[in-house]
This record gives C-alpha cells, sequence and structure tokens, in this order.
C-alpha cells in the first residue's frame, strides 16, 4: 500500500513522517499522473489560495475527482479540508465539493489567535484523547446530512468524514500521536481491497 | 510552550506555520497594490517592508518597519499570511507589529539594526519570529532566543544568489558534521560555535534544525529558487527579485512553480522562457564591508 502527499506546496514533509511512523510508504505527489500510483491521498495544511494556483497550474481538479470516483480515500487537514469542501466562505472561493461541509476560511482569525487545545476523537475502537493544533484555521460552518461528525471542539465539529473522504481543521500531523493517520491508513487499506 | 532537551523553543503552533508555508515563496511587497499581484502570482505569504533592499542600497538612509497604515492596507488586500520587518533590537517595532496582529515578525538585516548587542526576546511576544542567519552557531543562537522558523541572510538586494549558497552550504554543512561528533565533543562545539549546548545535542541527533529553514537573499530567477530547495532550503524568500524585473506578475508565477517542481528540470525550463529581464545583480565580492548587510546581527 503506497498513499500520497500532494506536495505543491503545504506540511506535506511531516504527512509523510507520520505515515512512515504508521509503516506506510509515502509518495510526494506534484503532477497529477502520479494519482495513479496512490491507493490514497493526504491534502495537508498550506495556504488554500496558493494551492488552488498551483492545482490550477496543472489541471489536477479533473484529475482528484476521478481519484474519489474510483473509491480512493482523500484526506485533507486544514487548506486540504477547504479544497475538499462542498462551499467555501470569506472569501467565496472555488473548491472540489467532495464532502458535503461549508468551511469559513481563517475563521478564528490571524496567527496572533491560533492556539492548542485537548480533544476526543471518536475513531474505529472507541473515543482517543486528541492534541489538536489550530493555526489560521477554518472552521466547518455547516454539516451536511451525509457527514459523520468524527470531533468537536467548543461544540463545534473539526474532523468529519463522508464516505472515503475524512477532514479536520487542525493539525494532528503537527502532534506525536498517529491516531487519526492510522485510522486513514485503515480506511485506505479497505478501498484497495475492495473491487 | 515547547521544549527541547529541557531548553524552551518556540510554541508549536508557530514552528507549525512555517511548516504550512514550506515549497512556498514569501515575497517581498511595499504596497497593497504588490502584494496582490503577489497573491494572484501563487505566493504563500508576502512580507510588508518600506522599501525593497535594493533602493534602501542605493537609497541609503535608515530602513525602518513599513508604516502602519501601507500593513494594514497589505492586510486588507489579501488571505495569505502578512509578514513584516522589524530592525534587529526594535522591540518596540515588534511590539507595534503584534498589536497589528501581522502573521509573522522577521528581525531582518535588512532593516538599519537598532540594538548593536542584543536581538529581540523572542519569548515575549504572541506572534512568531524568523531570523536571518549565516552559519549554525547563528541559527541556534536565533532559536534560542524563540525564533519560529530561519532563514539563511544571502546578500539581500544584490540578485547575486553567491551568498546565500554559501550560507545555505554552511548551515547544511554544520549540521552534518554534528551528527559526525562524539557526545563528548559536542560541549567544545557549543563553546566554537556559541550555541546553546541542549540543541546541539538534539541537532546532533536529529541531524536537522527543530524549526523549518527557509533562504533569502539574492533569488532573482526561477534556477536560483530551485538552486536553493536543492540545497536544502524548504521554501524561499525573495525580495527586490521580483518588483525590480521587468514583468514582476510573471516572474514571480515562474518563481512559485520552480519552488515547487524544483527537482523536474523539464518544468524549469518551460518556467525560465520568455521571462523578460532580471534584476540588474551586483558582485557582491566588489562591494565594501561596511555596505554588506549580512554582517548586521551576531
Amino acid at each position: 500500500m503506497r498513499i500520497g502527499v500532494l506536495a505543491l506546496q503545504g506540511d506535506f514533509a511531516l504527512h509523510a513522517r507520520a505515515l512512515e511512523k504508521c509503516g506506510v510508504e509515502a509518495v510526494e505527489v506534484r503532477k497529477p499522473s502520479e494519482l495513479d500510483e496512490v491507493d490514497g491521498l493526504i491534502m495537508p495544511g498550506g495556504e488554500s489560495t496558493t494551492l488552488l494556483k498551483l492545482i490550477d497550474a496543472w489541471d489536477f481538479a479533473p484529475a482528484l475527482e476521478k481519484f474519489h470516483g474510483r473509491g480512493r480515500p482523500i484526506f485533507g487537514t486544514c487548506a486540504g479540508l477547504i479544497i475538499l469542501a462542498r462551499e467555501v466562505e470569506s472569501p467565496r472561493q472555488f473548491s472540489l465539493g467532495l464532502i458535503d461541509v461549508t468551511v469559513e476560511r481563517n475563521a478564528y482569525g490571524r496567527q496572533r489567535e491560533s492556539f492548542e487545545a485537548s480533544g476526543v476523537a471518536k475513531l474505529d475502537g472507541g473515543p482517543i484523547a486528541l492534541e489538536m493544533v489550530f493555526i489560521r484555521a477554518p472552521r466547518i460552518r455547516r454539516v451536511g446530512p451525509g457527514v459523520q461528525v468524527l470531533a468537536e471542539h467548543g461544540g463545534e465539529p473539526v474532523m468529519a468524514r463522508e464516505g472515503r473522504v475524512l477532514v479536520a481543521t487542525f493539525h494532528p500531523e503537527l502532534t506525536d500521536s498517529t491516531a487519526v493517520h492510522r485510522y486513514f491508513c485503515e480506511l485506505v487499506s479497505r478501498s484497495a481491497i475492495a473491487p | 510552550m515547547s521544549e527541547l532537551n529541557g531548553l524552551r523553543i518556540a510554541d508549536r503552533k508557530h514552528i507549525g506555520l512555517a511548516e504550512m508555508l514550506k515549497g512556498g515563496v514569501i515575497m517581498d511587497v511595499t504596497n497593497h497594490e504588490q502584494a496582490k499581484i503577489a497573491e494572484d502570482a501563487g505566493a504563500a505569504a508576502v512580507m510588508a517592508l518600506e522599501r525593497v533592499p535594493s533602493d534602501i542600497r542605493k537609497d541609503g538612509g535608515v530602513a525602518r518597519m513599513s508604516p502602519v497604515k501601507k500593513i494594514k492596507e497589505i492586510q486588507k488586500a489579501v488571505t495569505i499570511p502578512v509578514m513584516a520587518k522589524a530592525r534587529i533590537g526594535h522591540f518596540v517595532e515588534a511590539q507595534i507589529l503584534e498589536a497589528l496582529a501581522v502573521d509573522y515578525i522577521d528581525e531582518s538585516e535588512v532593516l538599519t539594526p537598532a540594538d548593536e548587542h542584543f536581538h529581540i526576546d523572542k519569548f515575549a511576544f504572541r506572534i512568531p519570529f524568523v531570523c536571518g542567519c549565516r552559519d549554525l552557531g547563528e541559527a541556534l543562537r536565533r532559536i534560542g532566543e524563540g525564533a519560529a522558523m530561519i532563514r539563511t541572510k544571502g546578500e539581500a538586494g544584490s540578485g547575486n544568489i553567491v551568498e546565500a549558497v554559501r550560507h545555505m552550504r554552511a548551515v547544511v554543512s554544520g549540521i552534518r558534521r554534528l551528527t559526525t561528533l562524539s557526545p563528548e565533543e559536542l560541549m567544545t562545539e557549543a563553546k566554537n560555535l556559541g550555541a546553546p549546548y541542549e540543541l546541539l545535542r538534539w541537532v546532533a541527533k536529529a541531524g536537522k534544525l527543530p524549526v523549518p529553514n527557509f533562504s533569502a537573499g539574492g533569488i532573482a530567477t526561477p534556477a536560483d529558487a530551485a538552486l536553493m530547495m536543492q540545497l536544502g532550503a524548504e521554501a524561499v524568500f525573495v525580495g527586490s527579485g521580483i518588483f525590480k524585473s521587468s514583468d514582476p506578475a510573471k516572474r514571480a508565477r515562474a518563481i512559485v512553480q520552480a519552488t515547487t517542481h524544483f527537482k523536474d528540470a523539464d518544468v524549469l525550463a518551460r518556467v525560465s522562457e520568455e521571462l523578460g529581464d532580471a534584476m540588474v545583480g551586483i558582485e557582491t565580492s566588489k562591494l565594501p564591508k561596511e555596505e554588506l548587510l549580512q554582517t548586521r546581527g551576531w
């Protein structure tokens, strides 16, 4: 099993490290054709405005839609979530619409307002305590009926899943815990077995 | 609060923002029009400053923090992070930048130093700092003071990559050397480098700095950006190189592509085509010592 990490811009290196800690081969993806060689994809945090320019320049959007259509799992953190969402606010911008949520960008404020919190995620096998690092983070403002909320902070969803798309507004790759990455690897390994 | 071997370093959320900027280009801008051009070209962040380094070099005089009004206009114009420069040791400029909620402060040798002996105590602030360095010792001193990101200095406003290469190679080979030392050699190495022993021990084991390491000072072409990335930079700062060229938007887009696809020579060749004229460079070895910006700070 190989999992790709979109390496156009952002904290792809830490996601790759987390995957390797889970014993999974991580592959940096910089061109659409490289998606053919991986079983799942992580879209890391970074600047969504920048990422969209690079996605556009390489015509990545149709390739990502096809990847999702083939049943391949995708995990987006922060900017990755913004690109995967159905709707984006402040400002409104293009997104892939692969998970039925509405997100507001930089919704807590600038870097001065970035923060850490502890929380609990409902992953396979019961609740798991997580350290959550929020960096110029977005907020999930609406969750569609098919979306399962996996973790909350202050009564708001911060981690969610719809089918094979997993998203988080915080950064599990910045902590020592690999619980969220293991959960995603499990998703990928199940989908790789399925026809 | 983060710790390494019992020594305090910058907060995880601040080092984390530097992680988010990796593989990106941070562009110097002096007003909101330039900031918008930078964002549209794919900049990962912009750096607000009063004058770009090549103008500081040409016009002389005291170079200070960007005017507050300009910073606010830039913040209003873009959604990407806005950084701003403060003079070395000028902690009140830093306090003002904190009040403005800029996303990163660059305690920068490009501006005229306010203090000849002391850098800012960066732990006293709720926003992160990036600092320049020329070698590993200087990098570790700044990290020890709380810098959440390091950038090699290069020679700002020169359009000449040679100093950036020198400084990046010095840091990378300094780190490699540490990994080969035996435990009893590390304290003497800490004394020679003038760097905190606890940090040295951590770097010797990890084989990297505890914060991201970017490159600055002299990048003028897509090839320059890719060169620094191949030498070990995790992102690049471009100052005069963009807005002193003949077609800033085009050059900015090309440098963004080159920074992402830094190992792909076909992409580098394609984006390097029809760029217009690069800024005119300076032979840095001909510059008198007192005109060098990189020797500011210690």
